[in-house]
């Protein structure tokens, strides 16, 4: 297994972070997980934030800075044989459909490509989750295809509705309640990944992969339906601990 | 039962946050001030975790359906019950029927209203903090009732010392953020040595400086962010994220304030003074 140069810093008298080098793939997100897991097997009482690059690590109380370094640095050594990680992919239903595709019209005379062509390139790759952050079980997503990349709306709005699937820049996401924001949103999705009705709010976790597939109007309004009736089951399937 | 009749500006309640499921995106949030916040609980003998009403600027109009007892401390917005006038930082027996009002805002912003074994509002991934989207609530509405529990013992009040909480302190103890090694010396000593101004947008999720430092070209890749993270944003300005925060972001982290640092400057208001002391 590779092991990276890491760079431990201070993040005020509470917490720690870690960082892993400044690059956006799997290696480093697999590495990130793995050392997560073996972290919260290692050490009680913490919680653990992972993006991108980083590791953050958060106590509720002050912490020593440089022993809880050298701790780390043991546990990060030692092997991974003990930490076993569950990864999985789950499987999202969206409805590109214009209604709620607001920019999927001009997207599309942009982009120069027919709905069906967006649809079928956005529902392609598996989407790897890199971050969860800005709003409760709002993912930012790594896997969109460069022919769909596309800069934000240059005013935002001020109200996207909860469950728009948008496109800004590189990325592309779900927006799990009604907020403001500069995506262009191309359809809409009707499951709630971020629920507190649950047991467990949000079963997506950062190293986990999406997939998006079409689904139409009336089969948007049954799962609607079925959502709100707590009735409706994302479909997952369990990854290995390199996510595939 | 404590019933709302008038809200005031913006009244919520709150604990000491919503913790563990950052990693999902969920802010923290809690009290703005928990110095002010824990001394009006221990005031009333309650757990610091309990929740308590925060209540910013101007007060709510509350009707007690219940005999309990009840304590403020933080902003001084002048409280009278049932007309007559009482003070912050001492207990208060309340009756079925009293009334609590508020009046003139002469110090601080955010004053706490504790009362005995906490408000027993909704309970969302194990903290009775408002948050817009996860609670039924994210601010009082007039005609709501809040849970509380009845307390008609006879009880020795001990008198507590004041909270150790001057809110005209201008120096906020600060330490230094993961990306403090990115700013040129020009701008450290910016940083360090000016005296900035609150500006006008601060609220629950941030407290943003009028001033603007030099302008810079640095990003980071999306990481965490914590209540009292100082963003330093490419135009310069400066923005503290606060309670309510979102859980990431990919501004440089260049400083990070404690929790009495965040208690202290959630009693600013827009123009107030402060400058950064930066503890090795």
């Amino acid at each position: 297994m590779n092991k990276f140069k890491l760079e431990y810093r201070a993040f005020g008298p509470r917490a720690l972070l870690i960082e892993w080098p400044r690059m956006v793939n799997e290696e480093v997100l697999n590495d990130i997980i793995k050392f997560k897991k073996m972290v919260e097997e290692a050490l009680e009482g913490y919680e653990l934030i992972p993006a991108y690059n980083s590791l953050t690590i958060i106590s509720a109380k002050e912490i020593n800075h440089e022993s809880l370094t050298s701790q780390l640095k043991d546990i990060y050594r030692s092997t991974y044989t003990s930490a076993k990680v569950q990864r999985k992919l789950w499987h999202i239903p969206v409805c590109y459909d214009e209604g709620f595709g607001i920019d999927l019209e001009a997207f599309s005379m942009e982009k120069k490509l027919p709905f069906e062509r967006i649809v079928e390139l956005h529902t392609e790759p598996l989407y790897t989750i890199y971050c969860i952050g800005f709003l409760p079980g709002f993912m930012y997503l790594g896997g969109l295809k460069k022919t769909l990349h596309h800069p934000r709306r240059s005013t935002p709005r001020l109200k996207i509705p909860q469950g728009s699937v948008g496109i800004g820049g590189e990325q592309t996401g779900v927006y799990p309640q009604e907020s403001p924001g500069g995506w262009n949103i191309i359809g809409n999705s009707p499951v709630k990944v971020f629920n507190t009705e649950h047991e467990n709010p949000c079963g997506v976790s950062v190293g986990d992969k999406i997939k998006f597939y079409p689904i139409d109007r009336d089969e948007h309004k049954l799962i609607t339906i079925q959502v709100d009736a707590n009735i409706f089951h994302l479909k997952t399937y369990e990854l290995d601990d390199t996510g595939k | 039962m404590i019933q709302v009749n008038k809200t005031g500006l913006y009244s919520t309640i709150q604990d000491l946050g919503r913790f563990h499921y950052r990693d999902k995106g969920v802010p923290v949030s809690g009290v703005m001030d928990a110095v002010s916040a824990k001394f009006a609980n221990k005031l009333l003998g309650n757990d610091e975790n309990d929740a308590v009403m925060e209540i910013t600027m101007t007060g709510p109009e509350l009707e007690f359906q219940v005999e309990t007892l009840i304590a403020l401390s933080g902003a001084m917005i002048s409280p009278t019950l049932n007309g007559k006038e009482i003070y912050n930082d001492e207990v208060h027996r309340v009756k079925r029927g009293d009334v609590l009002e508020f009046g003139k805002l002469t110090s601080g912003i955010r004053c706490y209203l504790a009362v005995k074994g906490g408000f027993m509002t909704e309970e969302v991934l194990g903290s009775r903090s408002w948050y817009v989207s996860l609670t039924e609530f994210s601010h009082l509405e007039v005609g709501k009732t809040l849970d509380i529990k009845e307390f008609k013992e006879i009880v020795d009040l001990e008198h507590l010392p004041g909270a150790d909480h001057n809110f005209k302190e201008k120096e906020i103890t600060v330490f230094k953020g993961p990306e403090f090694h990115l700013l040129t010396e020009d701008q450290r000593k910016q940083v360090l040595s000016g005296i900035f101004n609150v500006a006008k947008e601060n609220n629950r999720m941030a407290c943003q400086l009028k001033q603007q430092l030099f302008p810079h070209k640095y990003s980071i890749l999306t990481s965490a962010t914590l209540p009292g993270t100082v963003q330093f944003t490419p135009s310069g300005k400066l923005i503290i994220l606060m309670k309510d925060a979102q859980t990431t972001g990919g501004y440089p982290r260049i400083l990070q304030l404690s929790e009495e640092g965040i208690a202290l400057l959630a009693q600013k208001r827009t123009n107030d003074e402060i400058l950064f002391s930066l503890q090795e």
